[in-house]
């Protein structure tokens, strides 16, 4: 089995400093600093969160808001750097976070398929190949040459996904986002996924659906303050997790 | 040092369409365009040619490409600055859903500078001959300037991005900094008289003076100073070094504060 591991999170540790009063000038800092104000809180959003995810496990992450679900999504993407700890992985890792978000406003739709593909890593002659297949999953038809500060939220989102799903990555991070566009859009998405599925793709998954997570995943840990509580198949964690809400 | 080359590598198509988006993005709706990289820098001449030359009776006819000179250095060593400042914050976006170097922000957005700045080289072409200072084979030298002056902008781009993420007001502070820098890069007006006084060192502290000079120099058909070109290489690879290191050593902690 141990061959098959794709991803090995291990004692992660997150700590934020939370200062009392957010310093972002120098004046205040120095005058912080020299009345000796500048005390920090420290706050630890994960501590020692250890778990490893072999080829196609679909995991469920659950846990109230602000038990750091999503630090950690962004830690194990890459975007925050863990105070402690390693996280190791394998392949590629796809983050599908708050999509189109690294849209350039004033970029047409096309250009920014190029900017957020380069943004993801692929390289122009993969994108010169799947652009119509891009465009045409998009469903964005004459809008494409539009600039997209004039796309409405769910085209940007739309846009942002059929960029994002390209390549089959090893490790895809879902977060909240198969409530992509509208009722016929969200069925084509969920379908591309579901096809990533059966392919054998290792998933990581956020939701406060409940019910989704049930339908997507077969693993789940639950997070709270920061630590897991519990673990093992989603059956078993939603149950507890169940109770935690009531 | 093997993983970074492989890891800029990477994200090479990434840089080239950062830059691209710069120079793009950067005359979009404006009717002339990129016209505007050759217009703006010869209108500002001819103003400062009037007001400097007539004004103050700087009877040099070549005064308009001394003015060239100086003022189109300076004005891409100020956006390219500017630009690296607020690369980090203005793409927040991006950084805080990907993982992108981060370095590719500050960087494209130098290059990008940089293109602009050679485009608007055309102009200085163009007055030149227009007054008659033809090349002689000093010009080749000019390419040393112009690099080191890609290095130094970089350099303390890198360095003001870093600190630009934690403490905000520096953009008011820099744009201070700039105004200095600028009177203090002779660009309207001739040094000699500055130079004597017990103010020179003010100049030949200044790196950006050092690289207009040695740019006139070679612009002119004579050689360049080598105690000037001595200290603006030690400039261009410590502020380069300093920003890396600096960058480096920070950039993880940039998520907490954009």
């Amino acid at each position: 089995m141990a061959n098959k591991e794709v991803l090995r999170v291990e004692h992660v540790g997150m700590k934020f400093n939370l200062s009392q009063e957010k310093v972002d000038d120098l004046k205040d800092y120095v005058i912080k600093l020299i009345k000796r104000q500048l005390s920090y809180n420290e706050f630890w959003a994960l501590k020692d969160i250890n778990f490893s995810l072999n080829k196609g496990d679909r995991l469920g992450i659950l846990g109230l808001n602000g038990a750091g679900k999503s630090t950690l999504l962004k830690v194990i993407a890459g975007v925050l750097k863990a105070t402690e700890g390693t996280v190791t992985s394998k392949g590629k890792i796809a983050p599908l976070l708050e999509l189109g978000a690294g849209f350039d406003q004033q970029y047409t739709g096309r250009e920014n398929i190029y900017l957020y593909g380069a943004v993801l890593g692929f390289s122009r002659k993969f994108l010169d190949e799947k652009l119509d297949e891009i465009i045409e999953f998009s469903e964005l038809g004459k809008f494409i040459d539009v600039p997209v500060k004039n796309y409405s939220s769910g085209m940007k989102s739309r846009l942002g996904f059929s960029v994002a799903t390209l390549v089959e990555p090893d490790i895809l991070i879902l977060d909240e986002v198969l409530s992509v566009g509208d009722a016929k859009f969200r069925k084509k998405s969920e379908a591309k996924i579901m096809s990533m599925f059966d392919k054998g793709v290792t998933v990581l998954f956020v939701s406060h659906s409940l019910e989704q997570v049930q339908r997507l995943c077969n693993k789940a840990i639950l997070l709270e303050k920061g630590r897991i509580i519990s673990r093992g198949s989603i059956e078993e964690v939603s149950e507890i997790y169940e109770q935690k809400t009531k | 040092m093997k993983t970074y080359i492989e890891n800029f590598k990477k994200y090479r198509f990434l840089l080239w369409e950062l830059v691209k988006k710069g120079v793009k993005l950067k005359y979009r709706r404006s009717y002339l365009g990129i016209l505007w990289t050759l217009l703006e820098p010869l209108f500002t001449m001819i103003v400062l040619s009037v007001v400097f030359g007539t004004l103050f009776n700087n009877k040099d006819p070549h005064f308009p490409v001394y003015i060239l000179c100086g003022r189109l250095m300076y004005s891409f060593f100020s956006s390219a600055t500017n630009g690296a400042m607020k690369a980090i914050r203005t793409n927040a976006g991006m950084i805080k859903k990907v993982y992108v170097p981060k370095y590719i922000y500050p960087l494209s957005s130098v290059l990008f500078n940089y293109i602009i700045f050679a485009i608007s080289l055309i102009v200085l072409v163009a007055v030149a001959t227009v007054l008659k200072v033809y090349p002689t084979i000093y010009l080749l030298q000019a390419i040393v300037p112009l690099i080191l002056l890609l290095f130094t902008a970089f350099g303390v781009g890198m360095i003001l991005s870093t600190m630009a993420v934690f403490f905000r007001d520096l953009e008011y502070l820099w744009s201070v900094g700039l105004m200095m820098i600028m009177y203090a890069s002779a660009i309207f007006y001739k040094p000699e008289k500055l130079l004597k006084s017990g103010f020179g060192w003010i100049l030949k502290c200044n790196p950006l003076y050092l690289l207009i000079h040695n740019f006139r120099q070679a612009v002119y058909g004579r050689p360049m100073n080598m105690h000037f070109l001595a200290a603006s290489v030690v400039f261009a690879i410590v502020s380069v070094i300093v920003g890396l290191i600096f960058f480096y050593k920070k950039q993880d902690q940039f998520i907490l504060y954009i």
